[in-house]
């Protein structure tokens, strides 16, 4: 019995560990070995940091990786402040069918491919477009407007495609919170706002994180939507990536940035499970 | 801010304002992109050219829909078969994850866990790279030794379909694992009683308890293949998948034809969710 129970375990077990090990940890490896390397001459090859060197000394990568991140927070935040008002409406506000069915609406943009919402975006927004179109038959433009191209546009765009990954924790969250609860709040002598900072937020923490640490990583690892709602003169790090890999062919500095791209969002993931005090395990499972 | 506290009837008004504005911000470019599939023009945009079929049926040109449109179809077909070989073995190898990790205490047991739920935080195209970089050190590794030139090892399907897998995977275990959990061993160890082997008692014990999380799992994983980019762009080879021979055609102007294909894509996705859901309240 026991060593029936030894061979199921390391059946069970075989998956898990090729899966991890082919697909996941020896690829990753591999992608920093290449990072390290520097072509000498034809089929000679050494290690070193010089790959490193120039993503970190040109300019343009510098200000590419540094605009990822910090645009991909701002996403972050903004998709939180839009997504908690209406997370709170649907867990505490509404009840019963009305709840139900403004939970599915939410879901259903999720169940559409990101490039087809992308898209939309562009049929609303561009020149020709029903946006533009609208603000002329309205008066308040005289001629064709363009509304793509520009980091509000590719902003709009960021914040729509991660949008449920905020709404559906901070609904999960918050309707564990008991009604009572913010009774007892109000009944202290607690203002709408105090009882909103005191009781709601902390209450709502862990699914604020987990919504956080999801959005931010899908806007940073982003390629369709800064492409296609993004102005030409700004860049995405992801695109970087997929330039020096496809285009250029030059895999030695696309592993390298993709490398700084993983340390980048681990670092943050980190710092934000840190600043919190949860775990991944927490967190994710 | 709750219901039974009495608020003010311009908050009320404002706050539903908000709930609406956002619900309309939604469904804004989803709408756009439905009703555009039937305008009788050139472009996906006004004006309004008048309604019409033929972006779906229609076989002359310019107006060739998207039941006669070879590329777009064969697309399709690629996309299917990709999302079908990643829902069989992701949620295989999620549904062996779930039984490891819900059964057995061993050593490394919560690194292991945590190194499974990693994928999620990687982003897309850096598994997409970093699957491509090692797949192509094999094939040259096997080069070197045997002179032997691995097709399978160069961006393509198979690629594809394993880079898929490596992250759908998570999501496959994690929504099995949540039904595992919810078992009651003790009918388990009842079947063992009445002379089962331990095998006969996961099968017609546990496995059928699991179905609906297992049936469950193959629709998430079959809709994420299908509308996965980042990853597959980077491992693509000939054969194209429907998302990326779209944004290919996309980058060179965008017809109604594409606003055809968005339509299906959301009915066909929707129905599935659907059916998704509503298999799993039946059980």
């Amino acid at each position: 019995m026991r060593n029936q129970s030894r061979i199921a375990f390391l059946l069970l077990l075989t998956p898990l560990v090729l899966w991890l090990g082919l697909l996941i940890i020896i690829p990753h490896i591999d992608m920093l070995l290449l990072s390290l390397r520097e072509r000498i001459s034809f089929g000679v090859y050494e290690r070193s940091f010089v790959q490193y060197e120039k993503a970190l000394t040109e300019p343009l990568y510098l200000r590419t990786f540094a605009r990822t991140a910090v645009m991909s927070v701002l996403a972050t935040v903004i998709t939180l402040l839009i997504a908690f008002p209406v997370a709170y409406y649907i867990a505490k506000m509404a009840k019963g069918r009305l709840q139900q069915i403004l939970f599915m609406l939410c879901l259903i943009p999720f169940y559409v491919s990101e490039l087809v919402r992308t898209f939309g975006w562009m049929i609303l927004l561009r020149e020709t477009g029903i946006i533009s179109n609208l603000l002329q038959w309205v008066g308040l433009a005289d001629q064709p407007v363009e509304l793509l191209y520009t980091d509000a546009t590719m902003m709009v765009g960021l914040v729509y495609t991660s949008m449920l990954f905020m709404v559906v924790p901070l609904v999960t969250t918050l309707e564990s919170l008991d009604d009572s609860v913010i009774e007892a709040g109000y009944d202290l002598g607690g203002s709408g706002l105090s009882v909103l900072r005191e009781i709601i937020i902390p209450h709502a923490m862990p699914g604020i994180v987990a919504g956080c640490i999801v959005v931010f990583m899908l806007s940073l690892g982003n390629y369709l939507t800064p492409t296609m709602l993004g102005g030409k003169d700004s860049l995405w790090f992801t695109e970087m990536i997929y330039n020096q890999f496809i285009v250029r062919s030059n895999w030695e500095l696309g592993a390298a940035f993709g490398f700084m791209l993983l340390v980048l969002s681990s670092v943050i993931v980190w710092g934000m499970l840190r600043l919190t005090g949860r775990t991944l395990k927490e967190t994710m499972g | 801010m709750i219901p039974t506290i009495p608020q003010s009837r311009a908050f009320r008004a404002v706050y539903g304002g908000y709930v609406i504005l956002f619900f309309i911000y939604l469904a804004l470019p989803l709408t756009v992109v439905a009703v555009f599939a039937f305008n009788d023009s050139q472009f996906p945009s006004l004006p309004w050219e008048g309604f019409t079929w033929n972006w779906f049926f229609g076989d002359e040109r310019p107006q060739i829909g998207v039941f006669h449109e070879r590329g777009i179809l064969r697309a399709v077909g690629t996309s299917a078969f990709v999302a079908a070989c990643v829902a069989a073995l992701s949620v295989f190898v999620g549904t062996t994850n779930a039984f490891l990790f819900n059964r057995y205490e061993f050593r490394g047991k919560g690194l292991l866990y945590v190194l499974m739920l990693l994928p999620l935080v990687i982003p897309g195209i850096v598994l997409g790279i970093s699957i491509l970089v090692f797949s192509s050190t094999l094939a040259n590794g096997i080069w070197d030794i045997a002179q032997m030139d691995i097709e399978a090892l160069r961006p393509g399907l198979l690629l594809v379909i394993l880079g898929q897998f490596s992250f759908i995977t998570t999501i496959a275990t994690l929504v099995i694992s949540a039904r595992l959990q919810k078992f009651d061993r003790t009918l388990e160890e009842a079947a063992l009683n009445l002379g089962a082997d331990h095998l006969t008692a996961v099968r017609t014990i546990t496995l059928p308890f699991l179905a609906p999380a297992i049936i469950g799992a193959v629709v998430v994983a079959f809709l994420m293949s299908f509308e996965n980019f980042n990853t597959t762009l980077m491992l693509v080879g000939s054969d194209a998948p429907l998302t990326i021979a779209m944004f290919d055609r996309l980058k060179e102007g965008s017809t109604p034809l594409l606003n055809a294909v968005s339509l299906l894509l959301m009915l066909g996705s929707s129905l599935l969710a659907l059916m998704a859901v509503l298999f799993q309240r039946r059980t």
